[in-house]
């Protein structure tokens, strides 16, 4: 393997690639008798260079699309929780009114940062139906129904960001940037969580972290747990793992590994509440 | 063909890699992984990645006695490339399993029933992704690693609470920060799925000491976002937990 193999193998990758790199394409193409020349220590740093020319402007399609996804999603969260702590009486004490807004605050930071991402490729806040059409018809006017609604969106959004990450592998920053928003709502998700289960009834049981597939007793938010019951990691089947007292549990299994969500999913779930 | 060995090139390369973070980022600016690293944040190397194994580069023409340094052998070693990301994560993840089974095991004065089950279903996740990570690793997995938890008075629920909180952010900010360093798009969806129940974990110990610090200003910047943390800072964070000597010469970081 050497550098000119490299550059063959980056063409196969990114057919593009020397649209991208016009100016230099000489400069490529010569490599082989340019090296006898200068150092052959300094064509990594040129070609280091050349890279961060070609990327450094623009961001590319693949890219831009999975930020505007996660833009949509985080429109979504960001109105839901403005409204919700603008609707009077809904939240009903100032714990629970510091905790949504902390939320909140952390949903409009993550939609300010994915717009100045994206600049002038940001596609536009969508116009929202919290009610899902009439399913969820009191959300803001019932404080069981807001969290059960924020339970889902949280959840939500950590299978979201999950399921794309793979497709932000070429680009260091935007992965980071996308995993440091997926844990944030992973912290969301368990608080809405524990909010819940502190309201008891029905969701007495309701633990942090998301036992089987839905756990919510919401059967109309199915969709967003479907597949959590999976048990099988990189093909091991986790309860014919040593745990504690004998094999892990079929719930711990479960527990310990979200699962990720397909784009077309998340979108499909996002639809009930986007009326344009 | 290029007939120096590369490695030799690298080498000679960091002394002109002159620009931007990577000076900043300090430690060990003369080694061949550092500047792979280096490059790697250029998206250089992932476009390369796409066909052949970082290490590879490295490799192709050398000799091996070139990657031996005096004094760099002792410990357990995690191994190269994704091995090493994932026996990272292994040891992190046997911390947090031994520390959650003292926990559980003799759990602290005036734990609620609710606590217990909480501290229990945590130490069973942690358990969990252990055993995968050796289930996965194989014959490649690291040995089983002696813990130091001699600081901790696990009688004494703050004790056990603010330890747990160190141990759920810094695994967190671990995944949040080895995610880029990881080639396979299978190992980085592996990751993803155990990080969101490391932040969920955190999440509630935060609540547990105090209500309504689960995403705190401490972990959470002005834009949103959680940190990352560097493999190098990591194990430093967590080597007075860690007896064994770990050797990660050859575990990515930046």
């Amino acid at each position: 393997m050497n550098l000119f193999e490299i550059i063959k193998n980056i063409e196969n990758v990114d057919a593009d690639i020397h649209d991208r790199l016009n100016p230099r394409r000489a400069a490529v193409k010569g490599l082989s008798t340019f090296g006898a020349k200068v150092a052959l220590a300094s064509l990594p740093l040129a070609i280091g260079s050349m890279f961060k020319k070609a990327y450094g402007q623009t961001i590319p399609q693949k890219i831009i699309d999975v930020l505007n996804f996660a833009l949509t999603l985080e429109y979504l969260e960001a109105e839901f929780y403005t409204k919700g702590l603008a609707a009077g009486g809904l939240i009903p004490n100032a714990t629970a009114v510091g905790a949504i807004t902390v939320i909140k605050e952390h949903e409009d930071q993550h939609v300010a940062f994915l717009k100045t991402a994206l600049g002038s490729a940001a596609v536009g806040k969508p116009t929202f139906d919290f009610t899902a059409g009439g399913t969820f018809s009191d959300v803001f006017s019932n404080y069981d129904t807001f969290l059960a609604v924020a339970n889902a969106f949280e959840d939500t959004g950590v299978r979201a960001y999950k399921g794309q990450a793979g497709d932000l592998m070429e680009n260091d920053d935007i992965l980071r940037y996308a995993l440091n928003i997926h844990s944030v709502e992973a912290r969301h998700a368990s608080h809405i969580r524990q909010m819940r289960r502190a309201r008891g009834g029905g969701a007495s049981n309701l633990k942090p972290w998301i036992t089987g597939a839905n756990d919510t007793g919401v059967s109309q938010v199915d969709p967003v747990y479907a597949g959590e019951d999976n048990k099988v990691q990189a093909g091991a089947d986790i309860t014919s793992l040593n745990g504690v007292n004998g094999k892990i549990s079929v719930n711990a299994a479960t527990e310990a590994f979200d699962e990720a969500l397909s784009k077309e999913a998340v979108l499909q779930i996002a639809s009930l509440f986007i009326v344009s | 063909m290029l007939v120096v060995c590369l490695s030799k090139q690298l080498e000679i390369l960091n002394q002109l890699f002159m620009n931007d973070h990577y000076l900043k980022e300090k430690e060990g600016l003369y080694s061949t992984e550092n500047l792979q690293t280096s490059l790697k944040r250029r998206s250089f190397l992932k476009y390369a990645g796409a066909s052949m194994a970082i290490g590879a580069i490295a490799m192709a023409g050398c000799n091996k006695d070139d990657d031996n340094s005096p004094g760099m052998d002792e410990g357990v070693y995690l191994g190269k490339g994704d091995i090493a990301i994932l026996n990272y994560a292994y040891a992190l993840e046997q911390l947090e399993a031994a520390f959650y089974t003292k926990v559980a095991e003799a759990p602290y004065s005036g734990i609620s029933d609710l606590e217990k089950s909480l501290l229990t279903d945590i130490r069973d996740h942690e358990v969990a992704h252990r055993e995968f990570f050796k289930a996965a690793l194989q014959a490649n997995a690291i040995s089983d690693l002696e813990v130091d938890f001699s600081s901790v008075n696990f009688g004494s629920r703050e004790q056990v609470l603010a330890t747990a909180k160190v141990f759920e952010d810094l695994g967190v900010s671990a995944y949040n920060g080895a995610g880029q360093l990881i080639e396979k798009g299978e190992y980085l969806l592996l990751a993803g799925k155990i990080v969101s129940v490391e932040a969920r974990h955190a999440a509630l110990i935060r609540d547990l000491i105090q209500n309504g610090s689960f995403a705190g200003s401490d972990v959470v910047d002005m834009n949103g976002l959680e940190k990352s943390l560097s493999p190098t800072k990591v194990l430093t964070a967590a080597a007075p937990f860690i007896k064994t000597k770990i050797n990660a010469r050859d575990l990515p970081t930046y």
